[in-house]
């Protein structure tokens, strides 16, 4: 067994919310005791609807917010201890949208070269490993001349991509990064990702609401619900045999391509979750189909369970 | 189509080219020594009104000066004056704009507290109050408006700020390894300084305008210096029955703060775009 490339221990991350002067600031828990490990090399993915503490989760793990409590080790060393250019080394991030990711007043040579400047190298060999890059990624050295606005979405993402990996980092951070695109361009950026990942040997943490692509990129995957993980398990388990109701609600939301069905049942409800103001017990019961009366007491606890982790009692 | 906005543009940049022009070669271009009086020749009209005199194209002041001469040499006190005031009223609100939105918090709770602190001081007062302490002069007025005029830039880039630190480039340059320094200065400014350049234009016609009350009111330049204010407070006696002196300059001053105002939302246009044209 190899060593893992990332150690999240029970990490929490709150946020203080003050809703108006006269009355008490509110406490968001966003993310509330997430534990996992990614191994090196694997892509491992977090999946949950809107507002779960994903992104969060993600900016945790570039070191972009300090967690509230636990801790986070990337190859063996605390990320909080790490220098911000070590961290840089090491770690690098590919957000949701890349037209609020490129900076819009700078060329492109200079974005993808903003790590190496941060880390001091010299602007000839600077430009060419920029090129370099762009040319890895697909898109061509003149390209650098440009501005931003110039290109497309699909282009853009393939700057946010090289940028992310001209330093040579070790784990790549993935915020959706294809939620922006559209339906065609998705594939090409999920097969330069995959080929990436592949020939630089990248261990991956990518971030998605859609399933689908989870399905088609990761090894293993965790489900997210209100700053927890519910359940995680190997891609395959996950998909073909979920355990958590909320997973099984998750796979039973995706749309089939078969016209005439409409929008699937999946039985949890219209109330949305808050994470300002978490449920006690288990804090899926109120929107859980097979919830009992003691999953509004008892705040189940992961277990494991044919090779994955579950947290519920009732499986 | 007309395009006005272009229309517009182009108007500013002449006016305030002119005026640039005048301000600087004023020495070159005087047909007369503006200071020079002539007691003889007092209050001659312009040259398109009755009685105008080929010699003074503007015609002269209750002393006899040249008006076309001391209009040019106001241009230069009034553009000195704006530029030197918004130079440093910027300098001090984009600073705590940037340090009170970039950070937050305990910082930004100062900013704002300095912010609301300078908009309840009442500018003329404290004009008096200076003046009435160390005398009127060009340097004074400059570090009273400066010192006082920097609370729009503030919030401006305050609030800027707050919109553009949250973006995810700014994310991406955290995660690259970026110092502060860096994140603020080159990935944060550049991203605001369209709006500032708005502000600046506001702020430098505001304190032209200013420094005309103030001169007006004789807390401002000293003359014999003419200034564009200066030369409206001296008309006012005289305004009833050669309404041209009061004219002359407040057409001027007017003219210049309207282009001033075009320049400034072009350039807002030309900078706030983000593709090459």
């Amino acid at each position: 067994m190899r060593a893992p490339a990332i150690e999240v221990r029970a990490v929490t991350r709150h946020f203080r919310q003050s809703t108006g002067l006269f009355t008490a600031a509110r406490s968001v828990r966003a993310v509330d005791g997430v534990s996992f490990s990614v191994p090196t090399g694997s892509c491992f993915g977090i999946v949950g609807e809107s507002g779960c503490g994903k992104s969060t989760l993600a900016r945790l793990i570039l070191g972009l917010h300090p967690p509230t409590g636990g801790e986070i080790v990337v190859e063996g060393q605390s990320l909080q201890a790490m220098d911000r250019r070590a961290r840089a080394r090491l770690i690098q991030p590919v957000f949701q949208d890349p037209f609020s990711s490129l900076n819009p007043r700078r060329r492109i040579r200079d974005i993808v070269g903003l790590p190496l400047a941060a880390q001091g190298t010299n602007p000839a060999q600077r430009d060419r490993q920029v090129d370099a890059m762009l040319e890895r990624v697909g898109l061509s050295a003149e390209m650098g001349g440009r501005l931003p606005a110039q290109l497309s979405g699909g282009q853009r993402q393939r700057v946010a991509i090289a940028r992310a990996l001209v330093l040579r980092p070790r784990i790549v951070v993935c915020d959706e990064p294809t939620s922006a695109l559209d339906v065609s361009v998705q594939a090409q950026i999920l097969n330069l990702l995959a080929e990436l990942r592949r020939d630089f040997g990248l261990t991956l943490v990518f971030i998605s609401h859609n399933l689908a692509v989870v399905e088609h990129v990761c090894d293993e995957v965790a489900v997210m619900y209100l700053g927890r993980i519910v359940e995680r398990a190997p891609t395959d388990t996950l998909f073909r045999a979920p355990a958590h109701p909320y997973t099984r609600a998750l796979l039973a939301s995706v749309l089939t391509p078969e016209p005439g069905l409409g929008i699937p049942d999946v039985g949890l409800g219209d109330s949305y979750p808050d994470p300002a103001n978490i449920p006690p017990g288990c804090r899926f019961h109120p929107r859980c189909p097979i919830a009992e009366a003691g999953c509004s007491e008892r705040d189940p606890s992961p277990r494991a369970l044919d090779g994955r982790e579950v947290a519920c009692h009732l499986v | 189509m007309i395009n006005f906005r272009l229309i517009a543009a182009v108007l500013g940049l002449v006016i305030v080219g002119v005026v640039a022009f005048c301000a600087v070669f004023a020495g070159w271009i005087v047909p007369h020594d503006p200071f020079v009086q002539n007691l003889d020749g007092r209050m001659i009209p312009p040259l398109f009104m009755e009685g105008g005199q080929a010699g003074h194209f503007l015609g002269t002041d209750q002393l006899g000066r040249d008006y076309f001469s001391r209009l040019i040499l106001g241009a230069r006190i009034s553009l000195l004056i704006g530029v030197a005031t918004v130079i440093t009223s910027g300098l001090i609100g984009i600073t705590l704009g940037l340090l009170g939105g970039f950070f937050g918090g305990r910082v930004d709770d100062v900013v704002m507290f300095a912010i609301t602190c300078r908009l309840s001081i009442p500018l003329i007062l404290v004009a008096l109050t200076v003046v009435g302490l160390v005398g009127s002069s060009l340097t004074v007025v400059v570090l009273t408006l400066g010192l006082l005029l920097w609370d729009r830039f503030a919030v401006v880039a305050r609030t800027t700020t707050m919109q553009v630190r949250n973006l995810d480039y700014v994310a991406a340059a955290w995660a690259s390894g970026c110092s502060v320094t860096h994140i603020i200065l080159k990935e944060v400014l550049p991203n605001i300084v369209h709006h500032l350049v708005v502000v600046a234009t506001l702020e430098m016609a505001l304190a032209i305008l200013l420094e005309a009350a103030l001169s007006f009111l004789g807390l401002g330049v000293p003359p014999p210096l003419p200034s564009w204010g200066l030369m409206i407070a001296e008309a006012k006696d005289y305004m009833f029955f050669t309404p041209w002196v009061i004219m002359v300059p407040g057409i001027a001053l007017f003219v210049l703060v309207l282009g001033i105002n075009f320049l400034g939302d072009a350039l807002r246009d030309i900078l706030g775009a983000t593709r090459d044209a």
